[in-house]
């Protein structure tokens, strides 16, 4: 077999990965002149003026929150889905990705009909005379819409991870007198790391980018990295800087891919599934 | 007892994943417009649904765009998964990193990046460059779905196509290629699912006039909630099951079979990879 037939994938790849990246670089690192352009790094030192290092907090703050939601409630799932608890597992599992493949936007849709003033839980409450809980537009709805959306990007790796572990060396941890706690402590936590590392990853990093969950369910008023790119780029025209906080997110994300491997150990096959 | 509370524990999660699914396919039956109220039973939002011309031409964009970019990324996605198979050391070390690159950056940063391309060339936004961009982040879902298979095959088959009077095409044709199938036909699913599920590279890369789906369920979700809204998820929500549901039924029939001699190709996995919508 030849490896001509790569050709007219690599030229697709310089076309449209490598030159947009490159496009991306340059705008980046260049501000517009009377004269033309110049080198500058003057659109990554606007990104450290007060009002976007709060864009930064506020979007590190809520990224965090939903990704230690989405451990939280996700570690304990993946576990009992590895588990025995059902003889189904594979209808299990199937059920926990079908809500993943309706269509992201809808999905977070569907929580504006759940939250806004007149809606469901609203309903709800008032029916039993409870007082009326508005937290649509705010913090929480956001962190809500994240964790809804990004919970089995957390879930799966750690349900893979987990169901490969080897039953002997869990039953061998018991027999030789470890109780049940000190078994999770010091024989499946650590043997599942690297899935709770992907997970964090895999969470973390849409989390820190999203401009769509903050914008229907924050409202105007919430931005985020994701929304500050967006806007740079359609509505106030800015390319150098939006494309400057890109690249800012991109080494981010080189940082913890690097980390996520250390983790790892060893690179092995990348499978998808 | 701890097995009780294994299996409720799981079934609250999926009452967190499924209610907001189920409280939008109610309503979207609700013949009162306030959403707090119940009033009857009404399909007014499926008419006005198929009579808004702005859903239904994007439905067929999305559906278009879907369809023709799934295919060509599946076409070149294959050829050059055959083509890394065969390279190695650095170049195929090389080629595999830039092919992740649009499969790890945050979505936003492939859209912009491939926004400034086109409005640097001077490329007018519309039906191309959508085409062209999902093209791009669809070929590397390809090129991932097929590798593996690739590396499962047996060395010494292509080398006997050829001992036995094959040209090279003729032994990719009628050897490598029906037996890579399986990881082809997942690629092209998953690329068409990727291409009508996609916002954000959309948004970024369509011009006036041209829009997905995607793009019109946003405009009007921002300007509130909309009950033509809640009919079209419940349509794309029974579809999907209902596709799912034969993907798996089918599967467990060939695996079934698969155990009384050869093995049935290898399961799809309804596992959405595309790690960072957003």
């Amino acid at each position: 077999m030849k490896r001509s037939p790569l050709i007219p994938y690599l030229i697709w790849m310089v076309l449209f990965t490598v030159v947009p990246m490159v496009l991306v670089l340059y705008y980046a690192f260049t501000v517009p002149t009377e004269s033309g352009v110049t080198w500058s790094l003057q659109n990554f030192a606007r990104f450290f003026e007060p009002i976007y290092l709060r864009v930064l907090g506020r979007s590190i703050r809520l990224a965090v929150i939903s990704t230690a939601l989405c451990l939280i409630l996700g570690y304990p799932a993946a576990m009992v889905m590895a588990g025995n608890a059902f003889k189904r597992k594979h209808v299990i599992m199937l059920l926990f990705v079908v809500p993943m493949w309706m269509n992201f936007l809808l999905r977070t849709y569907a929580w504006l009909t759940i939250l806004e003033r007149n809606g469901f839980i609203n309903a709800l409450l008032s029916f039993f005379d409870l007082p009326r809980l508005n937290i649509l537009y705010t913090n929480s709805a956001v962190v809500l819409g994240m964790v809804y959306n990004f919970l089995p990007f957390m879930v799966l790796p750690i349900y893979s991870v987990l169901s490969k572990i080897d039953k002997g060396v869990v039953e061998a941890a018991g027999d030789l007198g470890a109780n049940p706690f000190q078994v999770f402590m010091r024989v499946i936590l650590p043997l599942s790391l690297p899935g709770v590392v992907s997970g964090i990853t895999m969470v973390f990093m849409p989390a820190m980018t999203t401009f769509v969950i903050s914008r229907l369910l924050g409202g105007g008023q919430f931005t985020l990295i994701g929304n500050l790119i967006e806007q740079q780029f359609l509505v106030v025209g800015d390319w150098g800087f939006g494309s400057a906080i890109s690249v800012v997110m991109i080494v981010v994300i080189l940082l913890s891919m690097a980390i996520m491997s250390f983790f790892e150990g060893e690179e092995k096959d990348v499978a998808l599934w | 007892m701890v097995r009780f509370l294994k299996r409720s524990y799981i079934y609250l999660v999926f009452a967190f994943l499924y209610l907001p699914i189920a409280v939008l396919m109610v309503y979207s039956f609700n013949d009162a417009r306030s959403r707090g109220v119940w009033g009857g039973f009404t399909l007014r939002w499926y008419v006005e649904l198929f009579q808004d011309r702005t859903i239904m031409s994007s439905l067929y964009s999305t559906l278009l765009i879907g369809v023709s970019s799934a295919v060509i990324a599946t076409i070149i996605g294959t050829m050059a998964a055959i083509g890394i198979h065969n390279t190695r050391g650095v170049q195929k070390k090389l080629i595999m990193n830039v092919t992740y690159l649009p499969v790890l950056n945050p979505e936003i940063v492939t859209a912009i990046s491939l926004m400034i391309l086109f409005v640097f060339t001077r490329v007018r936004l519309g039906y191309l460059t959508l085409l062209l961009s999902h093209i791009t982040f669809n070929v590397p879902y390809v090129i991932l779905s097929v590798l593996p298979k690739l590396r499962q095959l047996n060395k010494h088959l292509y080398e006997a196509a050829l001992d036995l009077g094959c040209t090279p095409l003729q032994a990719l044709w009628k050897v490598i290629i029906p037996e890579i199938m399986p990881g082809i036909i997942t690629g092209l699913l998953l690329a068409f699912t990727l291409s009508i599920d996609d916002f954000v590279v959309s948004f970024f890369t369509t011009g006036s006039g041209v829009s997905t789906l995607s793009i019109t369920v946003y405009s009007m979700a921002r300007r509130g909630i909309n009950p033509k809204i809640n009919a079209l998820s419940t349509i794309m929500f029974t579809f999907v099951l209902a596709l799912l549901i034969i993907v798996n039924v089918r599967q467990a029939r060939e695996e079934r079979k698969g155990r009384n001699g050869k093995r049935g190709p290898k399961k799809v996995s309804p596992y959405d990879p595309k790690f960072g919508s957003a």
